[in-house]
C-alpha cells in the first residue's frame, strides 16, 4: 500500500477527476469565462466613453488598460453568478451522490464518512479556485487582446507595474476564493440534509442572496459583520497602495468561523445519517 | 445464542424502527462461514433494511451485529474491505464509462492498492463479461449490464463475504445462469455468500442455507435440507377410474382431495415425510385400476414460502 493512498489521496484525485470531467462543471467554468469576454467586447464596441467613476468600479478604466477586465468581471460575478455556480457544486456534493445511489457504494467501499466529507470539501474548493482563476485569466487574455496593457493606476492613484498587477490579480483571486469558503460549507451542510441535489443547490444560492440583502439593510448593521457575504467586495482593498490587508484578515476569520460551524453541522448530520437511497 | 465465531454474519435481536414502524423486529440472523445463504422474503419484509444495517449504511435501533467477527458499525473499517456488496440495485455515474466507474469506487477504499487497481478492474470486468463494454458510458448500458457491473464492483478485491441483494434482477436467462455459475465458483473458493432474492427457484438451486423473513421477522432459518424436510409430502395419483381409486386410497387410510382435469381424476393426499408408495401402488394395480401417473412429491420451497409469509399481494401490513 502506497503512502499516498494511506492518506486517502486516491479518493481526492478521483473526486477532482470526476468533478472536472463532468460537462456541467466545464460548462459552468465556460460561462464564468464569458463574463470578462462579454464585458470587454461591450466596452470595446461601445462608442460612448464612460466618465471616470461612472458604472461599476473600474469599468471606466477598462478601455485604457486591459488588465482591469479581470477586476471588473470579479465585481460583476461576485453577487450572483459565482455563488450560483458554487451553490451548484456544493449543493451537489453529498445529495448528488445520494440521489445517484453511488453514496452507498462509496461508503461500503469503505470511504469512511469523515474522509468522504473532507474529500468533497476539497473538491468544492478546487472548483472555487478554478472559477476565480478563470475569471482572472480569461479577463487578462481578452483584455490584452482588445486593449492596451501597461502600468496600472490604482484607486489610490499610485501606479504599479504589469508584473505587480499580475500579482494583485492572484491576490484578488485568492481573496475571492476565501470569500466563498463559508458558502461552500453551508452548501455542503444543506447537501447532507437531502437526497434532492437541486433542492440543496437552490437553498444554498438563496441563502447567499438573503445574506446580501440583509447586508444592505442599514437597520441591521449590528449583524452585518457576521454575514458571510459581508466582505465579498472587500477585495478592492487589495488594489490600494500600500495593500490594505485588514479586510482580507477579517474576511478569512469570518469564513473560517463559517467553515468550522457548518463543517461541524455537516459532520454531525452525515456521521449518523441512515443512507436509505 | 451460539458464539459468533463460526458465522460470517451474526446478529442478535437486531431491530430497526422508522418512526413508529418496526421494519426489522429482533432478528437473529446467523450466516455460517462458507455457506451460500439465501435470504428470502416478500418485498417490504425488511431484507434490504437488514442488509443496510449489516453494512453500516443504517444504524440499528437496537441489537448487535457482527460482520466477519467485527462489531458493526463500530469496526466498519476492519470489516468492510473484506465485504463486496450489491445493495438495492447497481448505482453508477452515468456520464462515466464502466471502467472509470470501477476506478472511482475502488479509489474510495483506503485498502485498495492503487498499483494493482487496473489489473483488478480488468479481471473483475472479465469475470462478468463486460470487457468489451468497459469503455462505454454507463448511461448506454442495459439494465443487465449495469447489474453485471455492480457485481464486478463487488469483486474488485478478494472478499470473504459477498452480499448480493437481488443479483439477477434485470438479467436475461443467460445472464442469470452466468451469475449462478459465478456464485458457485466464488463459493467453492471459500467465499461466504449472502444472496437475497424473491426468486425461489434460484435459491433452491444455489443455496446451502436459507432464512425467510416476513413482516420484519425471521420466520424460518436453517440449512436448505432442514427446511425442505419440514415441507409436506404428497401422494398424487392420476387415473380415469375415479370411484375405485377413491375407495382404494380411503381403505389405505388416506383422505384424498379430488379434482377433474382433461377427463382424468387427480387425487392428492398428504402423507408422512419419507412415505413409501410401493404398497399403495401394488394395491391399486391389484384392484385393476388404470393409472396414468403415480407420484410421491414434496411441496416446493415456493409452497413453503407462501405458507410462511402468507398469500396474496397484501402480505405486509
Amino acid at each position: 500500500m502506497s503512502s499516498s493512498n494511506r492518506l486517502g489521496m486516491s479518493l481526492v484525485w478521483s473526486e477532482l477527476w470526476v468533478l472536472f470531467r463532468r460537462w456541467r462543471t466545464l460548462a459552468m467554468l465556460g460561462a464564468i469565462a464569458l463574463i470578462p469576454v462579454f464585458l470587454a467586447l461591450a466596452v470595446y464596441w461601445s462608442s460612448d466613453t464612460l466618465a471616470p467613476g461612472e458604472g461599476p468600479p473600474f469599468l471606466d478604466r477598462v478601455s485604457q488598460n486591459g488588465l482591469f477586465v479581470g477586476y471588473t468581471s470579479t465585481i460583476l460575478a461576485l453577487p450572483l453568478f459565482l455563488p450560483l455556480t458554487i451553490g451548484v457544486v456544493a449543493g451537489d456534493t453529498i445529495a448528488g451522490e445520494a440521489n445517484q445511489g453511488t453514496l452507498r457504494y462509496l461508503l461500503i467501499s469503505p470511504a469512511g464518512r469523515i474522509r468522504l466529507l473532507i474529500t468533497k470539501f476539497i473538491g468544492a474548493i478546487a472548483f472555487v479556485i478554478a472559477g476565480t482563476a478563470t475569471l482572472m485569466i480569461a479577463g487578462a487574455i481578452i483584455g490584452s487582446i482588445l486593449f492596451p496593457v501597461g502600468p496600472v493606476t490604482l484607486i489610490s492613484g499610485d501606479v504599479i507595474s504589469v508584473a505587480e498587477s499580475v500579482w494583485r490579480m492572484a491576490l484578488v483571486a485568492s481573496y475571492t476564493t476565501v470569500s466563498m469558503l463559508g458558502l461552500v460549507a453551508i452548501g455542503m451542510f444543506i447537501s447532507t440534509l437531502t437526497v434532492v441535489p437541486v433542492g440543496a443547490m437552490a437553498a444554498t444560492v438563496v441563502l447567499s442572496g438573503v445574506s446580501q440583502i440583509l447586508d444592505n439593510i442599514p437597520q441591521l448593521e449590528l449583524i452585518h459583520e457576521f454575514l458571510f457575504t459581508h466582505y465579498w467586495l472587500g477585495f478592492v482593498d487589495l488594489l490600494r497602495q500600500p495593500i490594505d490587508y485588514a479586510s482580507f484578515g477579517s474576511n478569512a476569520l469570518l469564513q473560517l468561523a463559517y467553515v468550522v460551524i457548518f463543517g461541524a453541522l455537516a459532520y454531525s448530520r452525515f456521521a449518523s445519517k441512515d443512507i436509505l437511497s | 445464542m451460539t458464539s459468533a465465531e463460526n458465522y460470517a454474519v451474526w446478529t442478535s435481536e437486531l431491530t430497526k424502527q422508522f418512526g413508529g414502524q418496526t421494519a426489522v423486529n429482533k432478528i437473529n440472523l446467523a450466516v455460517p462461514k462458507g455457506s451460500v445463504f439465501g435470504f428470502l422474503g416478500p418485498n417490504g419484509s425488511g431484507k434490504t433494511t437488514t442488509i443496510r444495517m449489516l453494512l453500516g449504511l443504517a444504524d440499528a435501533t437496537d441489537g448487535e451485529i457482527e460482520l466477519l467477527g467485527n462489531k458493526m458499525p463500530k469496526q466498519a473499517e476492519q470489516a468492510l474491505p473484506r465485504v463486496g456488496a450489491l445493495v438495492e440495485g447497481p448505482a453508477f455515474y452515468p456520464y462515466l464509462s464502466g471502467k472509470v466507474n470501477l476506478r472511482r469506487l475502488d479509489s474510495a477504499s483506503k485498502n485498495a492498492d492503487p498499483k494493482t487497481r487496473e489489473q483488478r478492474i480488468d479481471r473483475a470486468l472479465a469475470k462478468v463479461g463486460l470487457t468489451n463494454a468497459a469503455n462505454k458510458k454507463v448511461h448506454k448500458y442495459s439494465l443487465g449490464m449495469k447489474q453485471r457491473l455492480g457485481i464486478a464492483n463487488a469483486l474488485l478485491q478478494e472478499r470473504d463475504l459477498l452480499v448480493l441483494d437481488e443479483p439477477t434482477n434485470g438479467l436475461d436467462p443467460q445472464g442469470t445462469r452466468e451469475v449462478r455459475n459465478l456464485i458457485r465458483s466464488l463459493s467453492s473458493d471459500g467465499t461466504t455468500i449472502l444472496v437475497s432474492s424473491h426468486l425461489l427457484s434460484e435459491i433452491e438451486q444455489l443455496c446451502s442455507h436459507v432464512a425467510v423473513m416476513s413482516a420484519g421477522k425471521i420466520v424460518a432459518q436453517g440449512s436448505l435440507a432442514e427446511l425442505q424436510a419440514q415441507n409436506q409430502t404428497y401422494l398424487k395419483v392420476v387415473t380415469p377410474d375415479a370411484e375405485k381409486t377413491l375407495k382404494a386410497l380411503t381403505d389405505a387410510g388416506m383422505k384424498p382431495k379430488q379434482e377433474t382435469k382433461h377427463g382424468l381424476e387427480i387425487f392428492t393426499s398428504e402423507v408422512e415425510h419419507g412415505f413409501d408408495g410401493d404398497e399403495v401402488l401394488r394395491k391399486l394395480l391389484k384392484a385393476k385400476i388404470k393409472i396414468k401417473s403415480f407420484t410421491v412429491e414434496q411441496a416446493s420451497l415456493e409452497d413453503r414460502f407462501v405458507d410462511l409469509t402468507g398469500e396474496g399481494f397484501d402480505v405486509v401490513q
